[in-house]
């Protein structure tokens, strides 16, 4: 804002906020801090994407190609200048590698942020109203709880059909039903708490309770949740990969990892086609947890001192 | 109910009898809400087979007998055979009917009744979710129980970070490396377990060599599902044990002379078992899903191998069958920890 600065005492509203956001951030980053697993998870995690964002830098796209490709094929790591050997197209593993990363991350995150949006606002609506509505919503998150995550996504992937995206949308509406869960819970517990009482007792809207104080409590653990649903929403790309369900032209780690199999890379001894991209795999997911787990532990004192 | 009216029961005895009969009807109100609850996700899962499979794919006749019809006669004939040409109301009442009457439609691949082909894959599912699921939370409650007494130490973070590890892996990947371990062999090391299937082709039904065969077979892939669910139920069962150790009958406990083994294993485990029950049974649907690609790394021929197999063509009868059937088997399996669940705890039947 344009207020002038009447002296060190005087802050605007919005600067309080701030100051005090900046003071919540650095406390929850100081208490992250203490979590050596959060830490470690964290770092692999900037690795990866770093990597992602790096990926025309470190490895030329051209190496996708499979027309351009220019070594021999399943050629072993070292020979030819292929650190990590090539594929059965003469392509480089590491380059693939490189670039499966962005496929992998962002099918990961986009599936995870639709989960997120649906399982948030359903887990809201179902813990803050009251009624018939809510209870429909409730027992309808209950019904998709058990339903089988891969029986439903490849009915859902076959009748949509093989794209990125659909594999993101699958994804997706197939993993709301937890945080949904999760929310919900959360909501009950939040909603009965004096600071929400108080604001109803002086006049506030259901709009104003639910967007300025339910929601704003609930969202440590949204996002505590959301890093642990990362890590399903990559598993789950690759398993509709190695189901065949995949994108066929884009090279995520899943892909990488079905090309291998159905060449039989394990039974020729071609092992630089099939463990390094699985390594990826379970570095990234790995790492999500543990960030989600230390996240948890930060947002839920409950947990501390685990 | 049947007391007869005469009788004046003492005071006490009634009070009892009144507490009995409450707890029972109590446990009824549970087993009641839980059977809808199930009969509830069924319904769903029922409505939602035949939205994925005749109002999302717009025209359900070339999706579900896709690659089959040359003429256009044909096409028509498809669709007066399962009411495609009806209003949807209509046609969701002819998929209930079907569907209850056990036709599951025909298989496009093998040319026999869907529901046919489901049984017979049944067995072999059953066996490996069944033999894994039981392995994983044995040997997970006990890693849990581990972790949890001696957290902070060594044994904890060792536990923790293996199952973690195991955890992050896709289960098809970890099967196939098992395969190259120990089917294929490595290097000097032969290989010891056949690389998939279920029975070796000349054994011999109903002998004892078949079920030692057969259980050979199921070493590797049953290895491959327990190690990747372990940590499924070892983190539920460690964070509910943590939950129980600052109680105040722990103290208790430990206040009587009871060595530490015993505080552990007849108190605090057996507390510390029960919200664990009701996430064990929600983890039964993973197992089902890590079922599913497992089952197609080792050729075993199961309901997962057969809906895979059912993805190239697409068989979409057979790929309604088997998500109807995996569902319906996940719900009941639900179903059922949840009653056994209400008969062990009394606080949750409120």
């Amino acid at each position: 804002m344009t207020t002038p600065a009447s002296g060190p005492v005087t802050l605007t509203p919005r600067q309080v906020t701030r100051r005090r956001r900046a003071l919540a951030a650095r406390r929850t980053w100081a208490s992250f801090r203490s979590h050596r697993s959060g830490l470690f998870g964290l770092a692999l995690l900037s690795f990866f994407i770093l990597v992602a964002l790096l990926a025309p830098v470190l490895a030329d796209g051209e190496g996708l190609e499979v027309t351009k490709a220019t070594g021999g094929v399943l050629e072993s790591p070292g020979s030819g200048g292929f650190l990590l050997g090539t594929d059965e197209n003469g392509r480089s593993i590491v380059t693939l590698l490189i670039w499966g990363s962005r496929i992998s991350l962002f099918v990961g995150l986009l599936a995870t942020l639709i989960a997120m949006v649906i399982g948030t606002l359903v887990g809201l609506a179902s813990g803050f109203f009251e009624g018939w509505p809510a209870r429909v919503l409730y027992r309808f998150t209950e019904w998709f709880l058990v339903i089988p995550f891969v029986p439903l996504a490849i009915v859902l992937a076959t009748v949509l059909g093989r794209s990125l995206l659909n594999i993101v949308i699958v994804i997706g509406i197939t993993g709301w039903a937890s945080t949904a869960m999760l929310i919900r819970s959360q909501t009950l517990s939040i909603r009965e708490r004096p600071f929400v009482e108080r604001a109803r007792v002086l006049g506030a809207g259901r709009w104003h309770q639910m967007s300025r104080h339910v929601l704003p409590n609930v969202m440590p653990m949204v996002f505590a949740n959301t890093t642990l649903t990362v890590a399903l929403a990559i598993l789950a790309e690759t398993t509709l990969s190695f189901l065949g369900l995949g994108d066929p032209t884009r090279v995520s780690w899943g892909t990488m990892l079905d090309d291998a199999f159905s060449v039989g890379a394990m039974t020729t001894g071609a092992w630089w086609y099939i463990i390094p991209p699985g390594v990826c795999v379970v570095l990234v997911v790995l790492a999500f947890t543990l960030v989600g787990q230390a996240l948890e532990e930060v947002f839920n004192p409950r947990l501390k001192g685990r | 109910m049947t007391e007869p009216a005469g009788s004046e029961p003492a005071p006490a005895a009634a009070a009892v009898r009144a507490a009995v009969t409450g707890r029972r009807r109590s446990y009824g109100r549970y087993v009641a809400g839980k059977v809808a609850g199930a009969a509830g996700s069924l319904a769903f899962v029922l409505v939602l087979g035949f939205f994925l499979f005749r109002v999302l794919p717009g025209d359900p006749a070339r999706t579900l007998g896709r690659g089959r019809f040359k003429t256009q006669d044909q096409l028509e004939e498809f669709r007066a055979q399962y009411g495609l040409d009806q209003p949807l109301p209509q046609q969701f009442l002819t998929y209930l009917k079907n569907t209850f009457s056990g036709d599951l439609g025909e298989s496009l691949r093998y040319r026999t009744p869907v529901s046919d082909l489901i049984l017979d894959r049944l067995w072999p599912t059953l066996l490996l979710v069944g033999t894994a699921t039981l392995l994983a939370t044995l040997i997970g409650v006990y890693l849990g129980v581990i972790s949890a007494w001696n957290r902070g130490k060594a044994t904890d973070k060792i536990t923790t970070g293996t199952t973690l590890t195991l955890y992050s892996m896709p289960e098809w990947w970890l099967g196939l490396l098992l395969i190259a371990a120990f089917a294929v062999g490595m290097g000097p090391l032969p290989g010891i377990f056949p690389t998939g299937g279920l029975h070796s082709v000349d054994a011999e039904p109903g002998t004892i060599g078949y079920v030692g065969d057969t259980a050979l077979h199921l070493v590797l892939p049953v290895l491959t599902l327990v190690l990747v669910y372990l940590a499924d139920f070892s983190l539920i069962m460690r964070s509910s044990l943590l939950d129980e150790i600052g109680e105040d009958y722990l103290v208790t406990a430990r206040a009587k002379g009871l060595r530490d083994v015993e505080v552990r294993r007849r108190h605090a485990t057996r507390n510390a078992l029960l919200p664990t029950t009701t996430l064990i049974a929600l983890s039964i649907g993973f197992v089902v899903s890590g079922a599913i690609t497992v089952e197609t790394v080792f050729s075993i021929p199961g309901l997962g191998l057969l809906a895979t197999e059912a993805l190239t063509i697409p068989d979409y009868w057979v790929l309604q069958g088997t998500f109807l059937v995996t569902s319906a088997g996940v719900i009941l399996a639900n179903l059922l920890a949840n009653l056994v669940y209400g008969l062990l705890d009394p606080r949750v039947r409120s």
